[in-house]
Formats: structure tokens, C-alpha cells, sequence
């Protein structure tokens, strides 16, 4: 029963979200040829140097934490990079968890490394460590211009 | 302000038996339904791991209580970091 609850609330939810349609590389929905294993979430960590797990997405983020994540990637000129909206997908979101071993979003990744959640991003970017972080993926950041 | 719930005493308990440290700061920040928290935590025990170590550490402890949580977010130090931020 709770399994249908959650089909049911997730797909209204994608089919009421607006940005659903703007979200890059978005997993299918219910799409049971998709098996979220270790392979699986290797390969779309590394799929470009800049992947972040989010709640919502950038132009809509759903919660303050995945929000401030974004804005400091914006600040940094970071942009077209992947996202992926954990909301859309609870098996996916649980899964993603599992195999990260970190239990909560946002995530960011960086040449396929983990960088951190919200905390840890904001304090690199405090701290300006985030500026080489970009710079050793052969990203200027755009705070250097100021 | 309201009693510390049992989550919050837990939480507070763990970290201290684990992480021994010399200061902790457990805050509330749902608003309301007790299940978001902001700690800010200076140990010794941090010393010499970089902040996704630390944080892993943390995470490793509460475990079973992060799972309850609609937010967490930790600020980790080390006494030596804490005397500096602080002076």
C-alpha cells in the first residue's frame, strides 16, 4: 500500500512540477529497466565534472540547503552543470544515499569526488578553497575577476 | 523555550560520548516540529581530517537519528580552530 502511495504521489508531483520539463537527465520515472547500482551512480557522478544532487532543481530549488548550493555555484560562474532532482524518485533518492554513504542532499561532485553537502560547500567557499577545488577541474572561478 | 526533546538529548549524547568534546551547540532550527538541527561541535578528534572526514564521522554517529531528521547541518572544528575563530 505505502509502495503505491509513494508511485502515486511522485508522479503527480513530476506531473505538477513545472521544471520537471527544464531538468537535465532526469531517471525515468518508474522505469524498472533502470537498476540503480553501484555502476549506475558511478557513471553519473563522472558524467561531466560539475554533478549536483539536489532537491528541486536550480531554477526551482526545493529546499534551503540544495538553494544555498546552487547560488554558490552561480557566484563561482558555474553553470550547465548536471543536476539531478532526488524528489522526483524515492527509490532513487534511497538508493543514491546507500551507495554515497552520505544521508542527506544536497550532494555536490567533482571529477566524480564527493565534495560535500550544503555545510561543507559553504565553508569551502568561505574559506576560498572552493576557488581551487574549481581550478583543479579546470574551472576559473568567477570570483577570481573581481 | 521549550523543554529539549528526547531526540535532542540523544543526539546531544552521542556526540558527547563519542566525539568528547570541549564544546557542542545543539540548535533547533525547524521552527517548530523538532526535526531540523544545526550543531556545532569542537573536538580534539577532529584533528588532522579534512571537513568530508569529519562530517562522515558525525554522520557515521548519528546514523539512526539523521534518518528522523528533515535537515542537518554540522559546523566541526578543532579546539585549536575554535581558539582562533574566537580571539
Amino acid at each position: 500500500m505505502a509502495a503505491i502511495r509513494i508511485a502515486v504521489s511522485s508522479s503527480l508531483y513530476r506531473y505538477l512540477s513545472p521544471a520537471f520539463a527544464s531538468g537535465v537527465s532526469l531517471r525515468k520515472l518508474s522505469n524498472q529497466s533502470v537498476h540503480y547500482d553501484s555502476k549506475y551512480f558511478e557513471k553519473l557522478v563522472k558524467d561531466k565534472k560539475v554533478v549536483l544532487f539536489m532537491k528541486g532543481n536550480p531554477s526551482a530549488p526545493m529546499c534551503g540547503f540544495s538553494r544555498l548550493v546552487v547560488q554558490i555555484l552561480h557566484m563561482h560562474g558555474v553553470d550547465g552543470y548536471d543536476h539531478h532532482d532526488v524528489l522526483q524518485d524515492v527509490d532513487f533518492k534511497e538508493k543514491f544515499k546507500e551507495w554515497s554513504e552520505w544521508p542527506t542532499f544536497p550532494q555536490l561532485y567533482l571529477n566524480g569526488e564527493l565534495v560535500g553537502g550544503a555545510d561543507i560547500v559553504l565553508q569551502l567557499h568561505q574559506n576560498g578553497e572552493l576557488v581551487e577545488e574549481l581550478e583543479k577541474i579546470g574551472h576559473c572561478s568567477a570570483l577570481l575577476d573581481k | 523555550m521549550a523543554a529539549e526533546t528526547e531526540l535532542e538529548l540523544e543526539i546531544k549524547k552521542k556526540l558527547t560520548d563519542q566525539l568528547e568534546p570541549t564544546h557542542i551547540e545543539l540548535k533547533d532550527i525547524s521552527g517548530g516540529c523538532g526535526k531540523s538541527f544545526e550543531v556545532l561541535i569542537v573536538s580534539e578528534k577532529f584533528k588532522d581530517k579534512p571537513l568530508l572526514e569529519r562530517h562522515r564521522l558525525v554522520n557515521g554517529i548519528l546514523s539512526e537519528e539523521i534518518k528522523l531528521l528533515h535537515a542537518f547541518s554540522q559546523k566541526t572544528y578543532t579546539p585549536e580552530q575554535w581558539h582562533k575563530m574566537n580571539n
